[in-house]
């Protein structure tokens, strides 16, 4: 055992990384992972707080002191299977929570120095138990044969049929895409997230029981009364597929794409490795990606690595404002991504052909803080300038897809499109559950997979009494 | 996986597949599409369904092989397989249930035209139909339609039915009147010439449009199109629309984005370069 004091002098270590002058040139991934080594090490650093508050702050309320101490112990296993019951996607969280928001921010090491670097622990015990066969969800209850409809095999969905399974009942799945995965496959970028993870993940739950029906669009190929009839509850985990544009001049001029149809063509489609795969995508030499959160950072890297000689943040707020992870804005700086803070976009120019040409933007300043308590910006008079740019990529957002709620007007929405729940994630309807972006609007992975395990649970006790 | 049942060459470059896919003929309604994912690495294909039949279990889908995504679609045999097809998708045709419909195909769009009559016999509407193509071994489904009312069929070169244009059929239709509605599916330059025709006389136009496509529920916004003062996605809020109301010169345009990239893949596929392949 080592003292207190010697793990206080452990300073936090740093993740190796592909440089950044190769990783501008390949879609693998960026972060490598820690070695065992440095692992232990890290995981040393943990004082094991008679108080916790690393687990208050993870929206799945993972049991993150015992996993450490666990791994601090040279106990891998140990480590992953108290991580596997707590957690069924952790070599996804590893790799995108934004935990410098969640757990570490709230890690009593961070009142002086650096926090217990918990997401690279995550990912490193995640990564070692991606290897081992026998580590599947854990104990499962008996058969219950109540069968549970789950639409979306995004990261609620998926946390959701995990759990679901676990409970006993009998989950399938509906995916409208032809693979499962939802955001965590069109979305996030091989770079940030391997697809293989992915692959892994769902494959585990396959195992476990759950049925995975991919291509079918709930809304036509079913209405969510038909489902009702046919399953003894429902989880609505379809998203926040409807992406915003920005509403001005020029946003149909070739080569203005929403991040959902850029990302969806690179990500999905691998229009990055056309002509072999038969989807293109236009790699502009430069490229204005308008937004600052994780999407428009995954968009403006992937332009990058698809070739842009110049790709370009613009943001209407300041650096200090951006939504988007710590880590990826700092990935994004060092792969020579520009920023234009307190810039708007007003109008995408086209050339004769109607091709972009360049996006006309206004400065901006902070203003009073509006309903987000977020200073709102407001434009400089007489600041207009243009961004040089032949591809403009709009990451301003998304909204509830209306697709499915609309062949259930029974089912109640707020004024914004988005399914209204009570705290256990039960929709109006009995049986009706909805999570993840459908609910709350364009969110994180984290947060959908916290409430795809708040509504899991809800439909057990559900089950139960009924 | 969906088992190709039949396939038949339709004209030159048209093929009609019969596939397997129960649900979609169980439900689908004229007007709706289907996403079609050929293998792996092949593109997702929009594709209107032309037919289908319950008691079987399949929906037959008539494919222009134009580049290399349709060629290799087309290329498959029966008891071959499709990946997957997802649908039905879109929005049902807006039919009337009474009156006289005039149905105007053009090319492939004919095989469009096909399920919206048939969906307008059944409603109770009367149905004419004008249909064309180059010369006489490119029209297509003249005898499905013929079994659905009249048909007036033109050739470019005469070499079969009327001289001309399907457009100069349509004008002599509407000339003669008793036209309730006009449903035209077709080349881009086709509809919006029927949408000229019907506009000055006030005759409600429909048309389908066929902008690239994804996703095919609304996810990526890659279909926009604009219509009247609104921007709409075909694949959710279509894919047919008024025709009085569509920017035709738009969806002309955005047509043709990768029209450097399908010249590309085209010219790989025929050759078999490697360039990629590293």
């Amino acid at each position: 055992m080592i003292s207190t004091k010697e793990r206080l002098q452990i300073a936090r270590q740093a993740m190796p990384e592909q440089s950044a002058s190769l990783r501008q040139l390949n879609f693998n991934e960026v972060n490598l992972g820690l070695t065992e080594k440095l692992a232990l090490l890290e995981a040393q650093r943990c004082l094991d707080c008679k108080d916790p508050k690393c687990m208050a702050g993870c929206p799945v309320l993972v049991d993150i002191p015992r996993f450490i101490l666990k791994l601090a112990e040279g106990d891998v296993a140990g480590a992953a299977r108290s991580m596997l019951s707590d957690n069924a996607l952790p070599a996804i969280t590893g790799r995108v929570c934004p935990q410098e928001t969640q757990c570490e921010i709230v890690c009593v090491r961070a009142k002086k120095g650096d926090p217990v670097a918990i997401g690279y622990l995550e990912r490193f015990v995640a990564d070692w138990a991606r290897g081992q066969s026998g580590l599947g969800l854990g104990d499962r209850a008996p058969a219950s044969g109540r069968k549970v409809a789950v639409i979306g095999s995004g990261p609620a969905g998926l946390t959701a049929a995990g759990e679901l399974v676990k409970f006993g009942h009998e989950v399938t799945v509906y995916e409208a895409l032809h693979k499962p995965g939802g955001v965590l496959v069109y979305g996030i970028p091989e770079f940030r997230l391997p697809k293989k993870i992915v692959v892994e993940e769902v494959e585990r739950l396959r195992q476990a029981g759950v049925k995975i029906e991919c291509n079918v669009v709930i809304g036509r190929a079913y209405t969510l009364p038909e489902l009702r009839a046919r399953f003894d509850a429902v989880f609505i985990a379809n998203g926040a597929g409807l992406p915003v544009f920005m509403n001005v001049p020029g946003e149909n001029l070739k080569g203005v794409y929403s991040a959902n149809e850029y990302l969806t063509r690179v990500n999905l489609m691998a229009a990055y490795r056309f002509p072999r795969s038969d989807t293109p995508v236009l790699s502009g030499k430069r490229v204005a990606v308008v937004g600052g959160g994780n999407v428009a950072m995954d968009a403006v890297r992937t332009a990058r690595r698809l070739g842009a000689e110049r790709a370009v943040i613009v943001y209407r707020r300041g650096k200090a404002e951006l939504p988007a992870r710590a880590e990826e804005i700092h990935h994004a700086e060092n792969e020579g991504i520009e920023f234009e803070f307190l810039v708007a976009p007003i109008e995408v120019l086209g050339d004769e052909k109607k091709w972009v040409r360049g996006l006309r933007c206004q400065r901006m300043q902070l203003g009073e803080p509006d309903a987000s308590g977020r200073r709102r910006p407001v434009p400089v008079p007489g600041s207009e300038f243009v961004v040089d740019c032949n591809t403009v990529i709009v990451a301003i957002g998304a909204r509830a897809n209306p697709l499915l709620t609309a062949t259930c007007p029974e089912l109640k929405l707020n004024k914004w499109g988005n399914i209204e729940v009570d705290p256990n994630g039960m929709t109006n309807l009995p049986g009706v559950f909805a999570g993840g972006d459908i609910v709350r609007g364009a969110a994180t992975v984290i947060l959908a997979m916290g409430d795809g395990k708040t509504a899991a649970r809800a439909i057990d006790r559900y089950l139960k009494q009924s | 996986m969906h088992e190709i049942i039949a396939k038949a060459r339709l004209s030159p470059n048209v093929t009609r597949i019969e596939a397997r896919a129960p649900r979609i003929a169980e439900i689908r309604q004229p007007g709706q599409f289907v996403i079609v994912h050929r293998a792996e690495e092949a593109e997702r294909i929009p594709l209107t369904i032309a037919d289908g039949d319950p008691a079987r279990g399949t929906i037959s889908l008539v494919i222009q092989a134009v580049g290399k995504s349709t060629r290799e679609l087309v290329a498959l045999e029966p008891g071959q397989f499709i990946q997957s097809i997802a649908g039905p998708l879109g929005r049902p045709t807006d039919l009337i249930s009474s009156g006289k419909a005039l149905c105007v195909g053009g090319g492939v769009g004919t095989a469009v035209i096909h399920p919206i009559a048939q969906g307008l016999r059944r409603a109770g509407a009367s149905v004419v139909s004008i249909i064309g193509g180059r010369a006489r071994e490119w029209v297509i489904f003249e005898e499905e339609l013929r079994r659905l009312g009249e048909v007036i069929v033109c050739t470019d070169d005469g070499s079969y039915g009327r001289k001309g244009f399907v457009t100069d059929a349509a004008r002599d239709c509407l000339a003669v009147g008793g036209i309730d509605v006009v449903y035209a599916v077709g080349p881009v330059p086709m509809m919006r010439a029927v949408a000229a025709l019907t506009r000055p006389l006030k005759v409600r136009t429909i048309v389908s449009l066929n902008p690239v496509m994804v996703d095919g529920t609304g996810m990526c916004g890659g279909c926009r199109v604009g219509v009247g003062e609104e921007v709409k996605f075909a694949c959710v809020d279509g894919p047919e629309f008024d025709g009085h109301a569509v920017d035709f010169e738009l969806l002309m345009d955005r047509l043709s984005t990768y029209r450097a990239q399908e010249q590309e893949a085209n010219t790989c596929s025929e050759s078999g370069c490697r360039i990629g392949l590293g």
